[in-house]
């Protein structure tokens, strides 16, 4: 009886050896695969399609007020785009608020180019050639702008340091039906959705690796996606209620990250599967 | 009217490298809406690529292609400052041209 039972659990503890090597093995040449697939769509990144379209749209005379982007201030100044992501969300005096890029920019065709608020988010996300974003592109461009340059969130500015806590306390907050806070998937190493690898959020790598890719085109979806996007996807698949676009809790969240990132060198608009 | 195509044309040795994306839905005509509808099919169906009026590339392309295609190739005889013309044609007989210089 003791020697089946021995026999019985050494069978099992080699069963189980066998089993994790090879999800391993698996699970690394997986990874892989898609890093090399990424790599290979690099050269040709569709967000450039999205980058050429908001430069027009930047340049060009828009809204009811016939007025372009050009008195727009992200921050560096009116109509300053270079390294003007970089070192946003940031907090606006004329709009006595943190803002992040998508934000600033409906304040701008709201308060400058004279679009009501309701035409400005009419289309937040993107979808098909008869249903396109003006701020996907607008993002894609202004990011762009920012590629190279180290991010650079003033996490001293009273505003922003409020923001950046608030945003930290959401991370960790759990909630919804599944119980579920960002730090559930996002905190541990080596986690996953499906095939996708997951950052680890709470390392200050895996914030800046993810951060500075954003926005980015999705090949599955064949559209440029911002921040906003990826936040209002997380909290549906979190089952949280919808995240309203531009809300202060998304900024918080934005400015949580972000900040996270500093010091990294801005990567984007990256292609994600 | 199609979004402008995005050309780069760069020589390299004695051939000239050709990366071209272009702007297109590229519908296969095998998908359904929310409703349930078949989403009729819209895709690039000839590609034509010229160098000084000399055609160095034709292809037909079909719904396989994905959305927003990117296409890269090379060939010889390009020199720095020639034109690249780039022509593609749809299913529903829209089509685009757009133009680059080699540099």
């Amino acid at each position: 009886m003791r020697t089946i039972t021995r026999r019985a659990v050494a069978a099992a503890v080699l069963a189980g050896t066998l089993a994790v090597t090879v999800g391993g093995a698996f699970a690394e040449s997986t990874a892989d695969e898609i890093a090399k697939y990424r790599e290979a769509l690099q050269d040709g990144n569709p967000a450039e399609l999205w980058e050429a379209r908001g430069e027009e749209m930047w340049k060009a005379p828009r809204g009811p007020s016939h007025v372009s982007f050009a008195r727009c201030d992200l921050g560096l100044g009116p109509g300053v785009v270079k390294g003007a992501y970089a070192q946003l969300p940031r907090y606006f005096p004329d709009a006595s608020r943190v803002m992040d890029l998508e934000t600033r920019l409906v304040w701008c065709m709201v308060n400058q180019q004279g679009y009501s608020e309701a035409d400005a988010t009419k289309t937040k996300f993107g979808n098909g050639s008869a249903h396109r974003s003006d701020l996907e592109a607008l993002a894609a461009y202004v990011t762009a702008q920012s590629r190279g340059v180290k991010m650079n969130v003033a996490l001293d500015e009273p505003h922003v340091r409020d923001m950046y806590r608030l945003g930290e306390k959401m991370f960790y907050y759990r909630g919804g039906t599944h119980d579920f806070a960002c730090a559930t998937c996002h905190g541990d190493d080596g986690k996953r959705i499906r095939l996708q690898d997951l950052p680890n959020l709470t390392k200050v790598e895996g914030a800046q690796k993810a951060y500075t890719t954003w926005p980015a085109y999705r090949v599955s979806q064949g559209e440029l996606r911002t921040f906003q996007w990826r936040l209002n996807d997380c909290f549906r698949q979190q089952r949280f209620p919808e995240l309203a676009f531009g809300s202060d809790a998304s900024i918080a969240l934005t400015a949580y990250l972000a900040g996270r990132a500093n010091g990294a060198a801005y990567d984007g608009p990256a292609i994600k599967r | 009217m199609a979004d402008p195509m995005k050309i780069r044309a760069n020589l390299v040795g004695d051939s000239t490298e050709v990366k071209v994306l272009m702007s297109h839905e590229m519908e296969t005509g095998q998908r359904k809406d929310s409703d349930g509808k078949t989403i009729p099919a819209w895709f690039i169906q000839r590609v034509k690529v010229t160098h000084n009026d000399k055609v160095v590339l034709a292809a037909q392309w079909g719904p396989a292609v994905s959305k927003n295609p990117f296409v890269s190739f090379k060939f010889k005889g390009g020199a720095k400052g020639d034109k690249v013309t780039i022509t593609w044609v749809d299913n529903h007989d829209d089509t685009r041209t757009d133009e680059a210089t080699i540099a």
